[in-house]
C-alpha cells in the first residue's frame, strides 16, 4: 500500500471518512459508501426506541466497513464519557469520535470539557479522535493528553461553508504530532482537495455528500478530491508569486 | 416498580436487564446493544444477574445514523 493513512497504528487505503448521517434512504447511503471508497465510518449511539429493536444500522453496514462511534450532542463530558462507554460496549471498539458541544446552536467544540473528558477517555484506554477548534493551541493540548489524531472544523457542522480559515488550518498540520482530520462544514470537492493541500492527513464528509443533488456523484467526487489534493500536497505545489513569469521562452519572438 | 428508562420513568415488572430487554422487544442474545444502570456500564454478561433497584436509571442504547 503506498502512502497508507496511519491512526492509532491502523492503516487505512483510503483518508476519506464518512458519516451515515441525513442520507435520502438507506440504500443511496449504501451507495454513497461505496462510491467513496471510505474504510472508516461514522456513527452516533442513542437510545432504542419505544418501538423496539428494528434492523441496526451496524447490520445494513454488513461489516463491510469499520465503524467510528462518536459522542454527537453532548454537552458535558460526563454524558461524553459515558456515551463512548456505551459505544464501546455496543461496537466492540475502543475508537471513539469526541464531539462536546459548547453552542447547540453552532454546534462549536467546548473546548474545555474537550480536553477533560479526552484525558479521562484516553486513561480508560480509548483510542481518542476528537473533534475540535481550529485552534493549534487546543489541537495541541488534545494532542498532550493523548488523542489519536485531532479533528479540526473547517466551518460549522452542516454548513457547507468550506475551510473558513485555511490558514490555521495549514498551522495546525505543519505543528502536529499526530495526524490531522479536517472535520466539519465541506461543501463540495474543492474543499476536501483544499483541506489535503494545506497538509491535512484526511477529510472527514458527512452532510456535502448526503444532502447534495446527486449524493453518489458527490461521493465519488470527494474520493476524487482527497487523492487529487494528496497527490498534490507530496508533489509540492509551486510557491505564490507576486509578478508574471512568463512560460513560453522570451528569445525568438516574431518580429523581434 | 418504578425505573426511569431511556429518559421515562415508568413501572416494569422486570427485575433484571434482560428481562427489561425483552419486555421493550429486544433480544437479549441481540448484538450492539449496551447498557448503562445509574451511569455505569452494566456488561452484557451482567444482563441476567444483575437486579434492577426501584428509581434505577437506566440507558438502553445502540449505534444509529450520524456524521
Amino acid at each position: 500500500m503506498t502512502d497508507p493513512l496511519i491512526i492509532a497504528g491502523t492503516t487505512f487505503s483510503s483518508r476519506l471518512i464518512v458519516g451515515t448521517a441525513r442520507y435520502p434512504n438507506q440504500q443511496v447511503m449504501l451507495d454513497c459508501l461505496e462510491a467513496s471508497g471510505a474504510e472508516l465510518v461514522t456513527a452516533s449511539i442513542r437510545r432504542i426506541s419505544l418501538e423496539g429493536y428494528a434492523e441496526s444500522l451496524v447490520d445494513v453496514l454488513g461489516g463491510r466497513y469499520r465503524l467510528l462511534p462518536n459522542t454527537a450532542g453532548c454537552v458535558t463530558a460526563r454524558d461524553a464519557i459515558l456515551t463512548a462507554e456505551l459505544a464501546r460496549e455496543a461496537l466492540e471498539t475502543n475508537w471513539v469520535k469526541l464531539e462536546l458541544i459548547g453552542d447547540r446552536e453552532l454546534l462549536y467544540p467546548d473546548v474545555e470539557q474537550l480536553v477533560h473528558a479526552a484525558d479521562e477517555l484516553v486513561r480508560k484506554g480509548f483510542t481518542v479522535l476528537p473533534y475540535c477548534n481550529e485552534d493549534p493551541v487546543s489541537c495541541q493540548k488534545l494532542a498532550d493528553v493523548g488523542c489519536a489524531a485531532v479533528m479540526p472544523l473547517g466551518s460549522l457542522i452542516g454548513s457547507g461553508m468550506g475551510i473558513a480559515n485555511p490558514a490555521a488550518i495549514e498551522l495546525i498540520c505543519s505543528r502536529s504530532t499526530v495526524p490531522v482530520v479536517l472535520d466539519a462544514g465541506i461543501g463540495t470537492a474543492s474543499d476536501a482537495a483544499l483541506a489535503m493541500e494545506l497538509g491535512c492527513d484526511a477529510v472527514m464528509v458527512d452532510t456535502a455528500i448526503a444532502q447534495s443533488h446527486e449524493p453518489r456523484r458527490m461521493a465519488a467526487a470527494m474520493r476524487a478530491a482527497v487523492e487529487a489534493g494528496r497527490l498534490a500536497r507530496l508533489a509540492g505545489r509551486i510557491p505564490k508569486r507576486r509578478f508574471a513569469e512568463p512560460s513560453s521562452p522570451q528569445l525568438g519572438l516574431v518580429g523581434s | 416498580m418504578q425505573l426511569r428508562v431511556n429518559g421515562v420513568t415508568e413501572d416494569v415488572a422486570a427485575t433484571t436487564v434482560s428481562e427489561l430487554l425483552a419486555a421493550r422487544g429486544v433480544d437479549p442474545a441481540a448484538r450492539f446493544v449496551a447498557v448503562a444502570v445509574n451511569g455505569s456500564i452494566v456488561r452484557r454478561s451482567e444482563w441476567s444477574s444483575k437486579p434492577l433497584e426501584a428509581d434505577d436509571d437506566v440507558e438502553i442504547v445502540r449505534p444509529f445514523s450520524g456524521g
